[in-house]
């Protein structure tokens, strides 16, 4: 399997052999920080592309198919029609504010995306609590979002906003939990390891019922954290117009829009990368031949088709179901989800205690 | 769609020649052409129906006419991220605020469809106390889309015509920014 | 004539025209006790007021209003006036029916008629500046005295109203709607889940509604007094543009009151092809009814499938009439043109074709638990306030009031068909929602019972070139996708109507909504506006 550590060892050689520490350091950086936008807006804007496809196709229609060959320029076309539009400076709002908003939003969400192992190899950042980062930094955005609302001094913004926040608040506790049956089951809360440990067998696979329970409470919860139908209710647009975001125009507008996109693949990366092994191909223990040919795929492959998978699916549960209302929301969170997570992480310290899973 | 299946439309024409005569810069110009490609595909509608042709805006987002096909389909509520107003049906005195709100609360560049007799000039309620004789008299108007409803195909046809529209104008010093200018000294 | 004598009996004073619907005239001073004797009298029971019709006779206004009893089935119109046309005056019925709330607005507003006790004295459609009452027949249509306003007409939180106080004294309080510190959201006029300009004042508690204040009249055309500079078969044109999604219907009801007047019997061929178009609207309307309500409540999918399989309908409409939304079918006397020989066979494609389709929506949406349970015991709308709010077709049925015209009052071949006539107790929105689709299918089974036995004949019967209506006022309703769609026409022997009312069907299902959206979430509010499925612009007329 290509280790991509070979590509970055070579560049960083390069770059010392005739640059000093620190600049070599200030580079690297600035590298890093420019592919991971790259990235960031690429996966956004395919992502963007294949929502539009999909629920197109869920909905017997074609899908845009005019701009471009098949309709893929439309998402570009988007992006710099959003980049060219006016932003409206509204009176009577906390400008500073106003205007922090939908960059804290986007910061979260670059900082979560960053912590993704994308191929072997392939991680901006690998340290012991990696899962414990990408929890704390992904939980930056709802600050955002609240800001948002508030600053934006309307009634519907508001609203949206503390919907956001009760249900942000509410669903990271599953979120949370959920992972934490994981990291139970791994023994390490760096992200290297976990997908090491998975070299035999899928987390999801090897840690049966428990971890069963645990990524479909993780795909629901993590759903609900990045708004998205049925969770959508912070911007209800039938409800609130558009909730949260509804004062903002232009490319602020386009912060939330990307973000909501990129927190999706973030929440199936993670999904991937903990239950079914992150960039790991399949294998089977026992069956060598297989496991060798499985190898022969590129592990940034396996990670990213993993996350189309799961993306699938969190698109699937938006273009089928209505949107809960705000006390089924919380009523399916408290009453349903937390018990159940809680039981299950027992389930799992049993499960891991006596051995008994394969 | 091909230019030979518009129709003619005098006043692009008239546009277009008019931007074209003094000739431009080439960086310039292409930096404008694609500008212009991107806004001219991604037009976002705003949710905005108040009568029958609403019904017939609904069903060309629906699976037989799907505009989506063209860039049209992000729908949005909030005036401020839409790129067009579809003014369908009618708009009466106590509208017209409203209606100009939502306009002013929309980011630049916006256009405005008007979509059907009503939005048009009354339609069958012209002669109505209430009824606003086209919505002209409130927003300026950059398409017209005749019909009591327009059809859906007309209402596709009357959206790419607005694209065509956009595809003349021009971002970095074109006819729209002069014309705000003689505005201001007038 | 059990019914005059019974009246004669509790108003002694009035005047009492006999005719199919006797017409009972009091004068203003017993007005509201005539009507409170209607109201409670066990034999006379008139519990429901179809419609309240504002009138200018020239020298004296007043109101028409039609009264039906649910029990006994009996029709009859109460008429009071006032002379005086500077400061008219009347007692206000409206603690009686509910829906004469709105309704009495409506006459203020187009009339300038104030009622004694009524709570709310604001106007309904018009702007409050506004200048004159465009209903009266000296109104003054100078567009300088009403130029189009870009400023905003700002809502008061207050609300005048004229009460009488025991000694007879008539002075001006103001009631108060919203208190300073409440937390009031307008929801509209431009609100994706208003289905069109409908402005709600919306008072919130967090997420709980307390009180919704309906404001109408962003859409508010003026048809009424439009018809009036109309001769007949022009005003055709404006009813089906008053509910566009039942289009046909309400032209249906206006054709057939014309016809009653002028004492024109249609042909048989004229009634089936009216009976089939009237099912094929319903089919269209209601099954823009589910894909508008899924959408609301979040599921895109569900609007999608919903505006698919409504095309198919708008094909056969489109086959025969050349129009998808608006049909432009009927015409006095008849319909425009013959049913297209193809439609026979493309309706008997749909028969076969939408059942499967209900099965999908069934496992798409109805099963669904987060649909279920966001509308299982949501805006419970009772029996009694269905009647008394005047809430008929759907609405009303899934309430438990049987009020379809079809059964009762046979029009069309309704008489000739057999079907059932849905009705539902729970009175909540998912029953409305059912009553919906099981309205469906019995739509399809009409269909079904007419499509091969179109007699042959005339598709209209000549008629003058010139059609003036005797003297008189004649009234018609039908049973329209969304309730009962009346026309109520005074004539004077003009080739003009001297007033020509619409009994919307749709006014009454927005009153009943800060009824039913009390003490609900926001998304509750949503769905009830959902599952009610009112048009706007029939709202407003």
């Amino acid at each position: 399997m290509f280790d991509f550590s070979v590509v970055t060892h070579w560049i960083d050689g390069l770059l010392r052999s005739f640059l000093p520490e620190a600049a070599t350091i200030v580079v690297e950086c600035v590298l890093i920080g420019l592919c991971l936008l790259v990235g960031y807006a690429l996966i956004a804007l395919a992502l963007i592309y294949a929502e539009r496809k999909i629920c197109a196709f869920f909905q017997c229609r074609l899908g845009p198919n005019r701009v471009g060959p098949y309709g893929l320029c439309q998402p570009f076309a988007d992006m710099f029609k959003m980049l060219t539009k006016e932003i409206i400076e509204i009176n009577h709002v906390d400008r500073f504010l106003f205007n922090l908003a939908p960059f804290m939003v986007i910061i979260a969400s670059v900082l979560a995306f960053g912590c993704l192992p994308f191929a072997k190899g392939l991680q901006v950042i690998d340290f012991n609590v990696g899962i414990f980062f990408l929890i704390a930094v992904s939980s930056i955005g709802i600050v955002g979002i609240l800001l948002a609302g508030w600053a934006s001094n309307n009634k519907y913004s508001l609203i949206g906003a503390m919907r956001s926040g009760a249900q942000m608040i509410s669903y990271e506790l599953s979120i949370g939990l959920s992972i934490m049956t994981l990291v139970v089951f791994a023994g390490t809360m760096q992200i290297t390891e976990i997908v090491e440990l998975q070299n035999d067998g899928w987390f999801i696979f090897r840690g049966h019922i428990p971890a069963i329970i645990a990524f479909v409470i993780y795909l629901v919860a993590g759903t609900a954290e990045t708004n998205r139908g049925p969770f959508d209710l912070p911007e209800a647009e039938s409800e609130l117009t558009a909730g949260y975001h509804t004062e903002y125009s232009g490319m602020h507008f386009g912060f939330f829009y990307l973000a909501e996109y990129l927190n999706m693949f973030v929440v199936s990366g993670v999904a991937s990368t903990l239950f079914l092994g992150g960039w790991m191909p399949f294998h089977v223990p026992g069956w060598e031949g297989f496991n060798h040919v499985m190898d022969y795929i590129p592990s940034i492959i396996w990670f990213l088709g993993k996350c189309a998978v799961v993306m699938f699916i969190i698109m699937w549960f938006k273009w089928t179901f209505p949107r809960l209302r705000i006390d089924q929301l919380l009523r399916l969170e408290w009453k349903y989800l937390v018990p159940l997570n809680l039981f299950n992480l027992l389930l799992m310290v049993v499960v891991v205690v006596f051995n008994l899973h394969f | 769609m091909k230019y030979e299946d518009f129709k003619d439309n005098e006043s692009l024409e008239a546009l277009a020649q008019e931007l074209r005569a003094n000739g431009t810069n080439v960086f310039v110009g292409c930096l404008d052409n694609f500008i212009n490609w991107a806004r001219s595909n991604s037009m976002w509608p705003l949710t905005f129906a108040t009568s029958c042709c609403g019904i017939e805006f609904m069903a060309i987002g629906a699976a037989r006419y799907d505009f989506a096909r063209f860039g049209f389909e992000v729908t949005r509520n909030s005036p401020r991220q839409a790129d067009f107003i579809m003014v369908a049906g009618t708009i009466v005195h106590k509208m017209a605020p409203v209606l100009k709100r939502l306009y002013d609360q929309m980011a630049e560049p916006k256009y405005v469809v008007a979509v059907g007799g009503c939005a048009t000039s009354g339609g069958p309620f012209k002669n109505s106390y209430h009824v606003v004789q086209g919505v002209d008299k409130i927003i300026p108007v950059d398409v017209y889309i005749p019909g009591c409803p327009p059809r859906p195909e007309a209402l596709l046809y009357g959206m790419m015509q607005l694209q065509r529209k956009v595809k003349v104008e021009k971002f970095f010093g074109g006819r729209n920014k002069k014309e705000k200018k003689n505005q201001e000294t007038e | 004539m059990e019914l005059i004598e019974a009246i004669r009996n509790i108003a002694p004073g009035a005047t009492i025209e006999e005719g199919a619907i006797p017409m009972v005239t009091v004068a203003a001073p017993q007005y509201r006790e005539v009507a409170w004797k209607l109201r409670n009298n066990p034999e006379l029971s008139f519990d429901y007021l179809i419609c309240m019709t504002g009138m200018d006779w020239g020298d004296s206004l007043g109101v028409v209003n039609l009264l039906q009893s649910t029990a006994h089935e009996h029709k009859i119109y109460l008429k009071t006036f006032t002379t005086n046309r500077e400061e008219p005056e009347l007692h206000t019925v409206s603690d009686l029916w509910e829906t004469a709330n709105l309704n009495e607005r409506e006459v203020y507003d187009f009339l300038g008629i104030h009622f004694i006790n009524h709570p709310d004295m604001r106007r309904l459609f018009l702007r409050s500046d506004w200048v004159g009452h465009p209903l009266r027949k000296d109104y003054n249509a100078d567009p300088a005295l009403n130029p189009i306003r870009l400023e905003n007409d700002e809502l008061p939180d207050t609300t005048p109203s004229y009460e009488e106080s025991p000694d007879g004294e008539i002075h001006e309080t103001r009631h108060v709607i919203f208190d300073g510190d409440e937390y009031v959201v307008n929801l509209g006029p431009q609100h994706p889940a208003t289905h069109g300009v409908l402005h709600f004042r919306v008072s919130l508690d967090g997420e709980i509604v307390k009180k919704v204040d309906v404001n109408c009249g962003y859409i508010h055309r003026g048809i009424e007094k439009m018809c009036e500079s109309l001769t007949y078969p022009q005003t055709l044109a404006y009813t089906d543009r008053l509910d566009y999604l039942g289009a046909h219907q309400n032209r249906h009801a206006l054709c057939m009151c014309i016809e009653e007047a002028l004492g024109i019997e249609v042909p048989e061929r004229v009634k089936y092809i009216r009976t089939i178009m009237d099912e094929l609207q319903r089919l269209s309307s209601h099954l823009l009814f589910w894909s508008c309500l899924c959408m609301d409540m979040g599921a895109l999918t569900a609007f999608l499938y919903g505006f698919r399989d409504r095309e198919k309908v708008l094909d056969i409409l489109e086959t025969t009439t050349g129009g998808r939304l608006i049909q432009n079918y009927n015409v006095i006397g008849g319909v425009m043109d013959d049913i297209h020989p193809d439609s026979v066979k493309k309706i008997k494609e749909l028969i076969k074709y939408l059942p499967p389709m209900l099965k999908e929506y069934n496992t798409l949406y109805t099963g669904n638990i987060i649909a279920q349970q966001r509308l299982k015991h949501i805006g419970i709308l009772k029996r009694e306030d269905a009647i008394t709010y005047g809430v008929t077709g759907p609405t009303g049925r899934a309430s438990g009031w049987s009020c379809d015209v079809r059964k009762h009052t046979p029009y069309g071949v309704y008489d000739k068909v057999d079907f059932k006539e849905i009705l539902y107790t729970e009175g909540d929105s998912f029953a409305r929602y059912l009553q919906r689709l099981d309205e469906i299918m019995e739509s399809l089974h009409i269909l079904e019972q007419l499509v091969d036995n179109i007699p042959a004949g005339d598709y209209a019967v000549k008629t003058k070139p010139i059609i003036k209506l005797p003297e008189g006022h004649y009234f018609k309703s039908v049973e329209a996708s969304r309730g009962e769609f009346g026309v109520y026409i005074e004539s004077r022997g003009d080739k003009y109507p001297y007033r020509m009312k619409f009994r919307s069907p749709c006014l009454p299902l927005v009153s009943v909504v800060d009824l039913l959206a009390r003490g609900g979430k926001i998304a509750d509010l949503i769905a009830i506006g959902g599952t009610l499925d009112y048009v706007v612009p029939d709202v407003d007329r």
